[in-house]
């Protein structure tokens, strides 16, 4: 059985000439896809259904300008697609739609998913100045190689599950030395081979997994531990993450953008945590002395403990803070070990619940006394 | 004998077990210090790490979470729902390197007056070895 349609234009040619080939034959009414505003400026994402639109779609375009997650969220909140779409997301973004299906917050239904051996993507700042256009050549060549490019986000470079858990179709990019001649797209599913029924292209076999994916694979692994050395969680303490999270502006733009923090109304937001002055008053009383406005710490291991079981490490928070504080770095690691914890990789599998909506009689006989 | 360190212990106590508890204990005349600022919910479930954070991040030098013994629960299943969730936020503060030890997770049963107090004593010890939380001195919280 082929496994592969290998396309001869370059990687992104390809995938938008699937694109096409899915919209013409009526295969799907919608593709979800990166598409540039206008010429040298920005991507977003979009739906589109008129196939010549898709000339402006850049679906590899090495920029997160949200997670796809939280948007194919938002698009299914209140009823699942009724047409079959097609969806260019990275893998991170696939985990988090998938979390995000487990809590009730959008439906897998009618979906096709398209995604690829993620190389990683830019900060969102390198966009807004026009920088992005110039590193393209750079990120191509690092592609190639398998190796990490440098400037992406911190934990792209760090990211070990840049492979697709659960999509229909994966274009191979790592390691592949002709991305810029063929597009590899490999057949995951049925649903995958029916789709492309007709389209032109070499059929073949072949495994994803390729040696240069391994090497990428270690090379992310020593990334990994030694941002996490930078950061130095482990020993932060209380101190430490007063000192970190003490340059907090408050803006909460780390939960806004954040695939796994759903809640429309966040308990932080409410008039809940605004302080009384009796609050100032006892708590100055006992201080000596008090940050106004408080609960920065708060705000941030309340949203560590809620988030951290299902955090997927896109990197989004990280972007968008203005006061420059790594929130993904700490949460990558809260959130691996948390993880490790429930032996729960999140958005690997829809079926799999998240692990604190289930328990077993006997377990964790260590936290207890 | 002033200057004696006594620490506050936060105690969230599920209804109709741990609580019951902590009144066995009283009516039971069992004596144990004066530390725990009991707070009764209706199950150990019912604490969401928020209120852990938040009593740890008042100044509480330890937080308490009592239930029902496992498979004794009223609700059939909430303390084991509370286990999982503890060792999360326990997770957290070890991998912050945060003292782990302030946080507890105990089963104290409606008919354990004498385990309700023998708990607060030694946990109470264990505190005052540790001294008092950090957090309490801190500005920018």
């Amino acid at each position: 059985m082929a496994n592969i349609l290998k396309i001869s234009k370059n990687a992104e040619e390809g995938l938008r000439e699937l694109l096409r080939f899915l919209l013409e034959k009526k295969r799907v009414k919608a593709v979800f896809t990166l598409r540039k505003i206008n010429e040298n400026s920005a991507v977003s994402y979009s739906l589109i259904t008129d196939s010549e639109m898709l000339k402006d779609a850049l679906p590899l375009f090495p920029l997160m300008p949200q997670n796809a997650g939280k948007l194919l969220s938002r698009l299914t909140l209140k009823e699942h697609l009724l047409e079959p779409t097609a969806a260019v997301v990275r893998p991170c973004e696939l985990r988090a739609f998938i979390e995000l299906v487990k809590r009730k917050q959008g439906s897998l239904d009618n979906f096709i998913f398209i995604s690829t051996t993620c190389p990683g993507t830019y900060p969102l700042e390198l966009s807004t100045n026009g920088d992005i256009w110039k590193k393209l050549p750079e990120y191509e060549m690092c592609v190639k190689e398998g190796d990490i490019v440098p400037d992406i986000r911190p934990v792209c470079q760090a990211c070990e599950h840049f492979i697709p858990y659960s999509a229909d179709m994966t274009i191979a990019l790592i390691g592949k030395k002709d991305v810029d001649k063929s597009c590899e797209i490999f057949l995951n599913t049925e649903k995958a081979e029916k789709l492309i029924e007709g389209m032109d292209g070499e059929l073949s076999e072949g495994e994803l997994e390729t040696k240069e994916i391994k090497k990428l694979h270690s090379k992310r692994q020593e990334k990994k531990k030694e941002l996490f050395k930078e950061i130095n969680v482990e020993s932060l303490g209380l101190s430490g993450l007063i000192e970190t999270f003490g340059r907090c502006i408050g803006c909460h733009g780390c939960g806004r953008v954040c695939p796994i923090c759903y809640c429309v109304l966040c308990d932080f937001d409410s008039r809940d945590y605004e302080c009384e002055p009796s609050t100032y008053e006892s708590e100055l009383k006992k201080r000596g002395g008090m940050r106004v406005p408080p609960n920065t710490v708060l705000y941030q291991l309340g949203r560590l403990t809620h988030v951290s079981v299902s955090c997927v490490g896109c990197g989004m928070c990280t972007d968008v803070c203005p006061a420059d504080i790594p929130i993904s770095t700490i949460f990558l690691k809260v959130g691996e070990e948390v993880q490790n914890l429930f032996n729960y990789i999140p958005g690997k599998s829809v079926e799999e619940a998240i692990p604190l909506t289930k328990y077993e009689k006997e377990e964790f006989a260590e936290v207890e006394d | 004998m002033k200057d004696e360190f006594e620490p506050r212990i936060i105690g969230f106590l599920c209804n109709w077990c741990s609580y019951a508890g902590a009144d066995l204990a009283g009516t039971s005349r069992l004596q144990y210090p004066p530390s725990l600022l009991p707070i009764r919910v209706m199950c150990s479930s019912r604490v969401d790490p928020l209120f852990v954070i938040s009593a740890f991040l008042r100044g509480a030098d330890a937080v308490l979470i009592a239930g029902c013994h496992p498979g004794d629960c009223h609700y059939q299943e909430g303390n084991y729902y509370a286990r999982r969730r503890f060792a999360c936020v326990r997770k957290v503060f070890e991998t912050l390197g945060m003292e782990s030890d302030r946080l507890r997770l105990s089963w104290i049963s409606a008919s354990e007056g004498p385990r309700f107090a023998n708990v607060i004593t030694e946990y109470t010890e264990k505190i005052k070895k540790l001294g008092p939380n950090p957090a309490n001195k801190k500005i920018f919280l």
